[in-house]
């Protein structure tokens, strides 16, 4: 069975006919070509797959495409602003919060929706926030840093 | 002017990855690429007696089964020399190709499907029946025909044996003993990007997009596979989603997906799943070690006696370097050293992060602790006491060796003296306190490489070379070489990798990336801006690097020249014959123990690395960070659970193999100690990916020995074995 | 994933209709089902949706709490109310899953959530929960996760859920919603223990859906907790877990209520420990003898046995901690 899904992609709406048993990440990725949103697992271990559903953070391999009918979207590729990178995606250049850059994305989205619900976390909040995303190569520590240094800028650009 | 080596340079292609822009395997879309789901062996060994795919053929998308009952019979040309990523004895698996089961988890059927959740639908309605032979699972069995590697017996090949004196004697004579068998189970890489291929042919030439550390070898491996010209393949890999020696190999199902692709004569797209992935890409395999230690009554050593016995696949022999360490480490006047290998019904294990020298340094590290502790003396004293002025197992002497400075910094900086003295002797509220330490140590390796460097016509610079970057910054350590030799800024220096059409380089393991690839981008920089000096004079250069862009161009317009070229391959030279040369490191670890429920948290870790040149603090730093964290996992919580009468992996998932987690992590330090080494290589470097894991786990365990009391000699130390129940 | 239709019924009525029909699934947050059907462990033909039902929202009454089954259990754990008065209910929903998880998934939805069971999650293996009949090999095998109480030689697959075993601890009642009205069952009675039935988890009828959940106020609810084991620090299963509740006078227990998870094959309450605990004094010799009871009965296997003696401290240390509690 296919049908008509409606919804808002990183500010842009679409309407694409979807198979009812697509999930969000194939719609995302195959559909939408948006390869930034990763699969690292076979359903919900890994965190890779992060996307912002009217803000808040979801799994996009754990939801049905047409389950966020009508709901606005937004993927890694919408966080930078005409080819800025966001404080947030600065602060992780900057502070080597990516090695391989894999499980970045999902990580980038989690502390995106943190930062949007609490602008001025303490680091066991951005730990517990980042708790569902795992990371092979940082070992964590400049990824936590990363959150740290995108809220002082935040604060110190307000 | 002032080097960018040595500077914590931000990582070049950092943006790209903030912003979702960097294009992993499964991340290119070919036109009219289709999709595949591999079929997996239910059972350990045997045959393949019937395999019905009616229902399989019938959903709606799927264009083809593919099975070794409908294969076509591939070359599969040996390679002569074998690839130095590829076990020395034995057939790699071959895909569909006949009906032998030799492991559970083996692929056996390929679906392809218009789309990918055709494919997986159609690829669990395939239904096997087996002819079941009698599989070998149990590994403590295995162990009973284990052998010394073949490989042992030739020039080259991994030691089976290493004798100086007479060990057994030496031990029966010591004072001081200690005779304890430690064993490590199979562990995974479980690098977040799953293993996934694309490949397409035109004509007789194939394309692939894949997961891999080595993009030539990959070529010629696939070009042996299909009995082309390594001209007519082309590997394509610019970034790799970690990777810690997974993606070393060309394994089975990069054969698969091209063989796929050959048939529907579509581009064919094929992602294992994580389940797969635990069978199909290799893990550090399964092992057993007894060390015994004799010394005397000072805590001199006068016997190391080391027995290691680790599990290999039916049909390949993976062997690694576990009985090198207790041969180097530490100085002894006797050694025997034993390694055998046992096959089983699994798929062949391959070389993780330190292979087999984190194996070899964690039994010699735990039992150098219980050394110390029936020598009465502190664990750090006994290591200096025993410590290795030379290699005395090359017999040669170091190109340098900075241990002594890690120890001493190591103890000053984590505050060392303040160790408890008894174990169980400190506790704060629930918890029991406990310090622990190890070395570390990793061999520098380097191999011949190609770099190309181009000069643009606007005065930038072009370099290449087919190398990899799993994560540790290639990209951004070889810009910064290129822009120091060229005299230029970082910004107008492009580095680029990861496609077999390049110059070839060496595989990207074995912590050689750096010395490897670094020298030959070194030395064709050097030819290039030599090929510019010809036609400039020297004087008429300027030392600015803002400037030098201009001259370049100028240079280059003056003389009517699109570009100016060099391509210069790298060549270790002798020293390796005269020195032995290797990285060096002390870990150190706190640890906290509930005293009543067994929970183990790890507040503190420091590592302190002498690895020659630190090219950049910054990637260094985070890159070892990231490998003593994979020690934290090593020590806690990783491992294989095999259910021996299926020979079958059951915790195949993220959620049931379990790696470090935010949370697991708190304070972790990485320090380097200042070390110049004017014979590794021209850079001076000895690389870190591999040596931050070495040395973590036995520093932890022996932690919690001096928290509770209690020797742990199996991995991972869970809760249950803390509690001793 | 095998195909199946979707449809997103607007009333119980329809839900109810819809789910009636073989191999009709309900989803609510997805992410216990979907990762399942995507690897084959459930199959399904057709997928109601009931996220569009009346059923969230928290409601806080003098006699307890009613939560909407669709609550998140992000939105459960922010509840301040619910922190302060049901504070081991919250402490269990944040020991579980992940922030992204939380936030899809339901209250309801989790004390539906299948086994972590290695067997039950592999496809190809034999398991009688998920294929009847067909053995369970973790009764010889890999069974570190798998329960030492309640279960039958034909299943020892532990419920996985935090939350149930702090809801069964504080008594809390499941309201089910059908075609034809509601009937309330106490969360103890819900799941069903596997017997020769496995496949079999719960008293909930075809097209049945969980509405609610009715949290009472009890003199004990205020100081409750939950104590989680696991290998690392956050984003797995309990190993082994306890809830604890304790009303007070002095130090003297009036009653206390105590449940353990990761060790049985449903939310598991202590009875027997919790009567050798009323009336006696809150200390941890009391605590320990109490705790002694809660092994009764216990049935361990190879890798699991540690379980017997870990779960016995888990109850000491919630007690502890419920007993030391403002």
């Amino acid at each position: 069975m296919r049908s008509v899904l409606s919804l808002t992609v990183n500010g842009r709406a679409r309407e694409d006919l979807v198979a009812d048993n697509m999930l969000l990440l194939d719609y995302l990725r195959e559909v939408a070509g948006l390869t930034g949103t990763k699969q690292g697992c076979d359903g919900g271990e890994c965190g890779a797959c992060t996307v912002l559903v009217d803000d808040q953070p979801r799994l996009a391999c754990s939801t049905l495409a047409h389950q966020v009918a009508g709901k606005r979207i937004e993927t890694i590729e919408g966080l930078a602003t005409r080819g800025r990178l966001s404080a947030l995606q600065q602060a992780f250049h900057e502070k080597l919060g990516t090695q391989c850059g894999f499980c970045t994305p999902g990580m980038i989205m989690a502390a995106e929706a943190l930062l949007r619900r609490n602008p001025d976390p303490s680091r066991d909040e951005i730990k517990a926030a980042l708790s569902g995303n795992l990371c092979r190569c940082t070992g964590y520590v400049k990824i936590v840093e990363s959150v740290e240094t995108a809220v002082r800028a935040r604060e110190a650009a307000e | 002017m002032s080097g960018s080596v040595g500077q914590p340079i931000d990582r070049v292609d950092g943006p790209a990855k903030v912003g979702g822009k960097a294009r992993y395997a499964a991340d290119f879309r070919p036109s009219g690429v289709v999709y595949g789901a591999i079929v997996t062996a239910a059972i350990a060994k045997g045959r393949i007696a019937a395999l019905d795919t009616t229902a399989a053929e019938a959903i709606p998308g799927v264009i083809s089964v593919i099975h070794h009952g409908n294969a076509p019979q591939l070359a599969y040309a040996p390679m002569d020399p074998r690839p130095i990523v590829d076990p020395k004895t034995g057939e790699a698996l071959r895909v569909f190709q006949n009906d032998q089961v030799l492991f559970a988890g083996q692929p056996i059927a390929l679906v392809v499907a218009e789309e990918p959740e055709q494919a997986i639908q159609a690829a669990a309605l395939v239904r096997a029946s087996y002819a079941v032979g009698n599989a070998a699972s149990d590994f403590s069995h295995a162990s009973l025909e284990a052998r010394p590697p073949e490989e042992s017996r030739h020039p080259g090949g991994k030691p089976g044996a290493l004798r100086r004196g007479d060990a057994d004697a030496a031990f029966a004579a010591a004072t001081r003993r200690v005779d304890a068998s430690y064993e490590q189970p199979a562990e995974f890489h479980c690098a977040i990007e799953l293993h996934g291929t694309i490949a397409r042919w035109d004509h007789d030439h194939l394309t692939l997009w894949d997961k891999t550390q080595w993009v030539d070898n990959d070529r010629t491996e696939m070009a042996h596979v299909f009995g082309i010209p390594d001209d007519n393949v082309r590997v394509i890999s610019p970034f790799v989603g970690g990777a810690f020696g997974s993606a070393l190999r060309s394994w089975p199902h990069v054969a698969a997906a091209a063989l796929a692709s050959l048939l529907v004569n579509r581009p064919v797209e094929l992602v294992l799943t994580r389940r797969q992935q635990f069978s199909s890409v290799g893990y550090r395999p399964r092992t057993v070690q007894r060390v015994r230690l004799g010394a005397d009554d000072n805590g001199r050593l006068t016997a190391v006696i080391h027995e290691a016995v680790a599990q290999t696949s039916a049909y390949e022999e993976y062997a690694e370097m576990v009985i090198e360490p207790p041969a180097m480490l530490y100085s002894t006047p006797t050694l025997r050293a034993d390694y055998r290998l046992a096959p089983m019904n699994v798929n062949t294990p391959c070389p993780m992060r330190a292979p087999g020298i984190v194996t070899g340094t964690l039994a010699l590290e735990l039992a150098m602790d219980e050394l110390a502790e029936a020598c009465d003396l502190d664990p750090l004293r006994l290591r200096l006491l025993n410590y290795a002025e030379r290699d005395e197992n090359k017999n040669l002497p170091w190109s340098s060796k900075s241990l002594r400075q890690c120890y001493a910094i190591g103890a000053e900086r984590f505050g060392w003296s303040r160790r408890p003295s008894a174990p169980a002797s400190r506790r704060d509220g629930h918890w029991l306190v406990g310090y622990g330490m190890a070395s570390a140590v990793y061999p520098a390796h380097r191999a011949p490489a190609t770099a190309h460097a181009e000069l643009r016509a606007d005065g930038t610079a072009s370099v290449t070379s087919a190398a990899s970057d799993m994560g540790p910054g290639t990209y951004t350590s070889m810009t910064q070489v290129a822009a120091d030799e060229l005299g230029l800024p970082i910004n107008a220096v492009q580095f680029e990798l990861g496609d077999s059409l390049m110059p070839p380089a060496p595989v990207h393991g074995g912590s050689m990336t750096m010395a490897s690839v670094g020298s030959a981008v070194q030395a064709a920089c050097r030819a290039l801006r030599a090929k510019a000096l010809d036609l400039e004079h020297p004087n008429r250069l300027p030392q600015d690097r803002g400037a030098m862009q201009q001259a370049y161009a100028r240079l280059l317009a003056r003389h009517r020249l699109d570009c100016l070229t060099a391509e210069t391959e790298a060549m270790p030279d002798d020293a390796a014959g005269r020195f032995s040369m290797y990285a060096f490191g002390a870990v150190f670890a706190e640890v906290r123990v509930d005293a009543e429920l067994g929970e183990i948290r790890v507040p503190r870790l420091l590592g302190v690395y002498a690895a020659g040149r630190i090219v950049n603090p910054k990637t260094a730093r985070s890159q070892c960070i990231g490998g003593m964290v994979g020690g934290l996992g090593m020590a806690l919580t990783e491992r294989g659970q095999w259910d021996d009468r299926f020979g079958k992996i059951m915790n195949a998932s993220l959620a049931d193999y379990l790696v470090p987690v935010n949370a697991d992590v708190q304070s972790i330090e990485a320090l380097f100690v200042p070390e110049e080494d004017p014979w590794v290589n021209p850079l001076g470097v000895k690389g870190v990916g591999e040596i931050a894991l070495v040395g973590v786990a036995p520093a932890i365990l022996n932690a919690i020995h001096n928290a509770t009391g209690r020797r742990i000699r199996s991995l991972p130390a869970t809760l249950e074995k803390v509690m001793g129940c | 994933m095998l195909p199946f239709t979707y449809s997103r019924p607007r009333n119980i009525g329809e839900a109810a209709t819809a789910g009636a029909q073989p191999g009709t699934e309900f989803i609510a947050g997805g992410t216990d089902l979907l990762p399942l059907l995507k690897e084959g462990v459930r199959r399904a033909n057709r997928l109601v949706d009931i996220n569009d039902l009346p059923l969230g929202g928290i409601r806080h009454e003098a006699a307890g709490v009613r939560l909407g089954a669709l609550t998140r259990m992000s939105d459960a754990a922010d509840d301040e109310r619910l922190r302060r008065d049901y504070p081991a209910v919250v402490e269990a929903l944040l020991a579980g899953a992940s922030p992204q998880l939380r936030n899809l998934a339901t209250v309801g939805g989790n004390l539906l959530q299948h086994t972590r069971c290695l067997y039950f999650h592999d496809a190809a293996m034999p398991c009688n929960k998920r294929q009847p009949g067909s053995g369970c090999p973790a009764w010889d095998g890999q069974n570190r996760g798998n329960a030492i109480l309640g279960g039958s030689r034909a299943c020892i697959a532990t419920h996985a859920s935090d939350l149930a075993v702090a809801l069964v601890a504080l008594e809390a009642r499941v309201v089910l919603g059908a075609r034809h009205g509601e009937r309330e069952v106490p969360l103890a009675d819900f799941h069903r223990l596997p017997g020769d039935t496995p496949q079999i988890e719960t008293v909930l009828e075809p097209g049945e859906v969980i509405t609610a959940i009715f949290v009472p106020a009890a003199p004990y609810s205020r100081r409750s907790t939950y104590v989680k084991l696991r290998d690392r620090a956050s984003f797995e299963w309990a190993l082994t877990s306890a809830a604890a509740a304790l009303d007070l006078a002095g130090d003297t227990i009036r009653q206390a209520r105590v449940a353990v998870g990761g060790v049985a094959t449903k939310p598991w309450r202590l009875p027997k420990v919790e009567e050798a605990l009323a009336g006696a004094r809150a200390d941890r010799s009391i605590f320990h003898a109490a705790a002694e009871l809660a092994a009764q009965g216990a049935e361990p296997r190879q890798f699991n046995a540690f379980k017997v003696e870990l779960m016995k401290r888990a109850i000491v240390r919630a007690l502890a901690d419920a007993g030391s509690l403002a």
